[in-house]
């Protein structure tokens, strides 16, 4: 197995915005991002942040990293508690 | 703290730990823009999406976090969402891969019982 490595130097960004995604001018909020949400046959909202993966260590991921494959993203209250 | 999760306690309930990406959300705001953030307990409670290859929502499914998910329904939900998106059919309830699948149209209308009888 290589060696782990990481790659968590600098912070994550966290959601990214269709608006900051497309480079386009006129400021959408962070919280009319959280307003348009998450929605059933909507676009998922990308982001990026720091992840371990098994075999490859710590390094910086966004969830578009993944476009074109079938995505199942989980969130969980914390570490050491069941899924 | 995820890798010494990983090496603590995953890896002697997976052979090799899971494989697939742990990622952190500190401050809450990726489970906000997905609605899961509970600002109160300051932790992202059990939300699950499954997103298909365009990258749109296909399913979602959030519990407050006494309870734990039943992955055999992901799965189920998963191979459903896969079966529509190749062939173009729909799936009744509790459909599972094999079984008698719907061709939605005006043909259909009123005559669900007469095709599926679970």
């Amino acid at each position: 197995m290589a060696k782990e490595q990481n790659g968590c130097v600098k912070p994550a960004r966290g959601p990214i915005l269709p608006a900051e995604r497309t480079g386009r001018q006129g400021e959408t909020s962070r919280e009319e991002a959280v307003v348009v949400g998450a929605r059933v046959g909507r676009e998922a909202v990308d982001f990026e942040a720091h992840a371990y993966i098994r075999g490859e260590g710590f390094k910086t991921i966004k969830l578009s990293d993944y476009r074109g494959k079938w995505i199942v993203l989980c969130f969980y209250p914390g570490d050491f508690t069941f899924v | 703290m995820h890798k010494i999760w990983q090496e603590q306690e995953l890896s002697r309930m997976v052979e090799g730990g899971v494989p697939f990406p742990m990622v952190s959300d500190p401050g809450g705001r990726i489970g906000a823009a997905y609605g899961v953030y509970d600002e109160a307990a300051g932790v992202d409670i059990r939300g699950r999406f499954i997103i298909d290859p365009d990258f749109v929502i296909r399913a979602m499914e959030v519990l407050t976090p006494e309870v734990g998910r039943n992955p055999e329904e992901l799965i189920r939900q998963l191979r459903a969402f896969q079966h529509v998106r190749a062939t173009g059919e729909v799936t009744p309830s509790g459909w599972q891969p094999g079984q008698t699948t719907l061709k939605p149209g005006p043909a259909l209308v009123g005559r669900v019982w007469e095709v599926w009888k679970p």
